[in-house]
């Protein structure tokens, strides 16, 4: 009974947000809202037993992602009202083809029955913590995947920073060459001063 | 009332379909679009999840998940990186006006 309700109301909350996600007015809004989507998204997770995930997809979308769509959003000088125009002429296609997607899946889904076919890793229930699970698999069967999800996030890293640092003229910046080859001889005079008559 | 698969994998769809939905609804603005394809991840991490979970109990779903998460991550962090480069040089960010290479 208390699964039940807390699925209905993580599940009503989570739909309830990403319907504003995509209709807010203000895009700050809209990515506070999408905040909230992804804090009921680990509620779920919690729910079903998936604490792992549901701790990543916190730290992960919530503590960087959404930040940086925030951070985006509120960086850019951009005329919001501007870009709705339109909207209710593609909401006509955009429900059309929602409409039929969303029949398939449904149609899809209801009154199948799963059946499990040859697992790689099943853990026994309650033999582990979920994340004592995961740490098993993830650095032994997948270790290599791991360490190519690693090299994304580099190369993503990368690409974002060589994407977005751009050398300004206007500024001045320090040159850490130039400061090092900078000698005594040529920056530095000693005079005798004798008193009285000044250099 | 017990919550079953099929309760997770239509919350997935509905999601999903939200997430389609607002492509085409902001189709001017790339922020709620990133945004909106976020919410389409975020849909199929749930049906990994939720399978991985309810109905097999193996782990593949999760760490399948994760590299998910990964690489949801790291499109949101070019996409907003080329975004905010096509702001600096167009002074907008309306997709048809990402028309250059159409000659």
């Amino acid at each position: 009974m208390f699964e039940a309700l807390a699925f209905y109301l993580f599940a009503g909350l989570l739909l309830f947000s990403a319907a504003v996600v995509i209709t807010a007015r203000n895009p700050v809004h809209g990515v506070l809202f999408l905040i909230l989507a992804f804090f009921n998204a680990a509620g779920l997770f919690v729910l079903i037993g998936a604490e792992f995930l549901a701790f990543i997809l916190l730290i992960v979308y919530v503590g960087a992602v959404a930040v940086l769509f925030l951070f985006v959003v509120m960086m850019l000088d951009i005329d919001f009202a501007d870009l709705r125009s339109g909207v209710r002429r593609h909401a006509l296609i955009g429900g059309g083809v929602g409409a039929l997607l969303l029949a398939e899946l449904v149609f899809m889904l209801v009154g199948r029955e799963f059946v499990p076919g040859e697992s790689l890793s099943v853990t026994p229930p309650g033999a582990l913590t979920n994340t004592e699970a995961l740490g098993r698999v993830l650095y032994t069967e997948y270790a290599f995947p791991f360490q190519l999800a690693g090299l994304i996030l580099l190369v993503a890293m990368v690409g974002a920073i060589t994407l977005t640092l751009r050398r300004r003229d206007d500024v001045r910046r320090q040159d850490i060459a130039a400061q090092h080859a900078r000698r005594r001889e040529d920056v530095v005079e000693i005079q005798k001063v004798t008193p009285g008559t000044g250099v | 009332m017990i919550i079953e698969l099929t309760h997770y994998l239509v919350l997935a769809a509905i999601l999903f379909t939200i997430g389609v939905f607002g492509i085409f609804l902001n189709r001017r603005n790339l922020i709620i679009i990133l945004m909106s394809i976020e919410l389409m991840l975020l849909a199929v991490n749930v049906n990994f999840i939720a399978f991985s979970q309810m109905a097999f109990a193996d782990l593949a779903g999760q760490v399948f998940s994760m590299f998910v998460l990964t690489v949801a991550a790291a499109e949101s962090a070019i996409g907003l990186a080329i975004l905010v480069v096509f702001f600096r040089t167009r002074g907008s960010i309306a997709v048809e006006d990402i028309s250059t290479l159409k000659g």
